[in-house]
């Protein structure tokens, strides 16, 4: 069982979505996220899909994707350079002087960014691989964590490795 | 010319050259039907329920081809359609299915027989269409019929909301004559390097085994298969959807393979060492227990879909395009290779196939008085042998029968629902059959349980004079369930007899066509010959068969090839 991420463009039509999540439920593939969105070119939308499988599965996966008609092009973004982010958005319990400045130090160190503040809470924003925000939500412990929200993988390949037309 | 989204509607079929519409018209279609009012050059055959249209349409794209065409309402009348949309989708049957939707504006309200029919129909078609403005009706249609017949070909939705019709609304209409599209270009011509290793491989076998299945069909491929056969010499079996394509009644044919396959065949996938598959997908029907699978086999896999490839089965040499190109491209590079086949190892291999054909498990009891359903099949095969005959079957026993026991030595001549088993396809499927080719002779081989599942459509038939002859296996049993119930159930037969059948005869009577009711073996062949000298007359011919009786052999699930039930097995317990 490996990771892979699978990045596909999409023509940009009603129902695109529902297809691939579609073909994920009813073929029993694992989804570990799915994110979504338009491209430089509106006709397009782009998604990454991240799941896991052995390699007889990831190939089925990849071959299914592709025979839906709605997929132009894809890529498996594992096989080679790529870089992945991912964006959280953490609320913190922050409501007194001691885990206010232990909170703030450790979004620095892990190079997040405190965006909206009130005398009991904390949001920061963080962005990395999956690993790093799993890393600083460990390190939070659940002592001070209100709410979690993560966007889910979006990658690109290194260099002169592109998912265009 | 201006039109209204009806009339473009009804203006495209006719450009694109349908010939025929199988519908049931409903709120959602009236502009529809009614832009198809007062003309008579694109035919609509009105069924009695939906499903009816989706089999009818799918018989009429299996026997010629082209792709069936059906219209039905929004709701009701999309969701009846599924079940023969599912069915098309598993055998990869092209169609085009028009749904009515409620008008754009009240989407999602829950409007009166409004259901979501492109969510609905989503995992079971090739692709749908949901189509709200008027100004792309007529590009995706022609979208729609370019998928739905190319590449592996499935069926297509396009759902259309009842004011995307609207009368009153007109724009300018032409002809879509081309398509393109970006996102979809199947690969129809087989990789150079690929074909070469494929020949080798094959050259080099010394027990070769061919395995083709509907893809052949599908795609016109039956000469070349033949070629590529004969050729070679090698044994050739086929599936279920496979059968015709290359004659039964030829000497190299070793017969179906897989659950009720032959023990030749079976045998030889066990022990073959170079298997040959064209157009088949390892269906689990066909292959029985995955991890002993041909075994020793090194296996070449020609098919048009990818996802086909080493789905269920590892292959060795993948070659993706369409067979008959792909079989065009290798008969060449074998009749111009160096090497042949290792002709002693091919008579070795032939001995031994020989021999397991001696077993000779198609046998059963001919002398009993009792009608065993395998001989009304082997009678119909021979009476109808040598004029132009088509048989649909329905799903069970009866199906599987038909399968063995009937010769079809030409491909399209049998039409089954062969991934979906979907019991009521038998009829509906034949009024298609017979509509494509009316001077035709079509046989629905069918059993009591399936023929009950679409039997309104006696009254479609009666409508456009189709003479069906609808050959009723009645054993007054589900078969195949209750031969799964004696197998592996201790013969606790749950739910597979019915009570109250109805009187056949009569109720066919009822519907305005010829009723038969056969008892005695030795009625059979007369019955078969007055029904089938009845050319303008639908028949239905009640065999009652023995009730008890088994297919035979069988390779139960999760078993392999090698271990199979034979007749014989029955008299020894």
């Amino acid at each position: 069982m490996t990771r892979h991420i699978i990045s596909i463009l999409m023509e940009n039509e009603s129902g695109a979505l529902s297809r691939v999540a579609g073909l994920f439920s009813a073929r029993g593939y694992n989804i570990e996220s799915l994110t979504v969105a338009p491209t430089e070119d509106s006709s397009l939308s782009r998604m990454t899909i991240v799941t896991t499988g052995s390699d007889e599965i990831i190939e089925q996966i990849k071959k299914q994707l592709n025979k839906l008609i709605d997929v132009v092009k894809l890529i498996d973004l594992t096989e080679a350079g790529h870089i992945e982010r991912e964006l959280a958005l953490i609320k913190l319990r922050a409501d007194n002087a001691n885990d206010r400045d232990e909170l703030k130090r450790l979004s620095d160190i892990f190079r997040g960014h405190i965006v909206d503040v009130t005398p009991e809470s904390y949001v920061v924003e963080l962005t990395g691989t999956g690993g790093k925000i799993d890393g600083f939500l460990e390190a939070l412990g659940d002592r001070c964590v209100i709410e979690v929200v993560r966007s889910g993988t979006s990658g690109i390949g290194r260099g002169d490795r592109s998912l265009d037309l | 010319m201006e039109l209204s989204g009806g009339e473009i509607l009804i203006q495209f079929l006719k450009d694109e050259g349908v010939e025929y519409v199988f519908g049931y018209p409903g709120g959602s279609v009236l502009h529809i039907y009614d832009a198809l009012y007062g003309q008579d050059e694109l035919k609509h055959i009105l069924v009695r329920h939906e499903q009816a249209a989706t089999h009818a349409a799918d018989g009429y794209a299996r026997a010629t081809g082209k792709p069936g065409v059906v219209l039905v309402t929004s709701g009701p009348g999309a969701t009846n359609a599924v079940t023969g949309i599912a069915t098309a989708f598993m055998d990869s049957i092209p169609m085009v299915v028009i749904t009515g939707q409620v008008p754009t504006p009240v989407i999602g309200s829950d409007a009166f027989q409004e259901v979501d029919a492109i969510g609905i129909t989503r995992p079971c078609v090739k692709h749908n269409f949901l189509v709200k403005d008027i100004s792309k009706l007529a590009d995706t249609l022609k979208k729609a019929f370019h998928i739905a017949s190319s590449g592996r070909p499935g069926p297509v939705v396009v759902d259309i909301p009842k004011d995307v019709t609207d009368p009153m609304v007109k724009i300018p209409y032409s002809y879509p004559k081309t398509v393109e599209m970006r996102s979809y270009n199947p690969v129809t011509k087989g990789h150079g390097i690929q074909l070469k290793r494929a020949a080798d491989l094959i050259l080099s076998a010394k027990r070769p085994m061919i395995y083709s299945g509907g893809g052949v069909v599908l795609s016109n491929a039956a000469a070349e298969l033949r070629d590529f056969t004969r050729l070679l010499g090698y044994p050739i079996t086929q599936t279920l959807m496979g059968l015709g394509a290359y004659p039964a009644s030829d000497k190299q044919n070793v017969g179906m393979l897989g659950m009720h396959g032959t023990y030749e065949a079976n045998m030889a996938m066990h022990e073959c060492d170079v298997l040959i598959a064209i157009g088949a997908r390892f269906d689990d029907r066909v292959t029985g227990k995955l991890a002993e699978f041909c075994p020793t086999a090194r296996i070449v896999h020609i098919d048009i879909d990818p996802a086909s490839i080493s789905k269920n089965v590892k292959v060795d040499v993948p070659i993706v395009g369409d067979v008959k190109l792909v079989l065009t491209e290798l008969n060449k590079l074998l009749t111009e290779s160096s090497s042949k086949p290792d002709e002693t190892a091919k008579t070795k291999w032939w001995a031994q196939i020989d021999e397991w054909r001696g077993k000779r498990c198609l046998e059963y009891d001919r002398q009993t008085d009792v009608i065993k359903p395998q001989f009304v099949i082997e009678t119909l095969s021979r009476l109808t042998g040598d004029v132009d005959t088509y048989v649909t079957s329905d799903v069970g026993q009866h199906q599987m029968w038909a399968a063995q026991y009937y010769d079809f030595d030409e491909p399209r001549r049998w039409i089954n629902s062969g991934g979906l088993g979907t019991m009521g396809f038998g009829l509906p499927s034949a009024m298609g059959v017979q509509l494509a080719y009316p001077d035709a002779t079509v046989a629905c081989v069918t059993g009591e349980g399936s023929i009950q599942m679409c039997i309104q459509e006696m009254s479609t038939c009666k409508q456009y004079g189709l003479p069906i002859k609808i050959i009723n296996l009645n054993n007054r049993y589900l078969g195949m369930v209750r031969q799964w119930q004696e197998f592996t159930y201790e013969e606790r037969y749950s739910m597979s007899y019915m009570e109250a059948l109805p009187d056949f005869q009569k109720l066919t009577e009822a519907y305005g066509h010829v009723g038969m009711k056969i008892e005695k073996r030795s009625d059979v062949e007369g019955a078969l010959k007055e029904a089938l000298a009845l050319k303008d007359r639908l028949v239905f011919l009640d065999f009652i068969t023995d009730r008890t009786e088994n297919v035979y052999p069988m390779v139960e699930a999760g078993k392999a090839h090698h271990e199979m039930r034979m007749p014989a097995d029955r008299e020894l317990a």
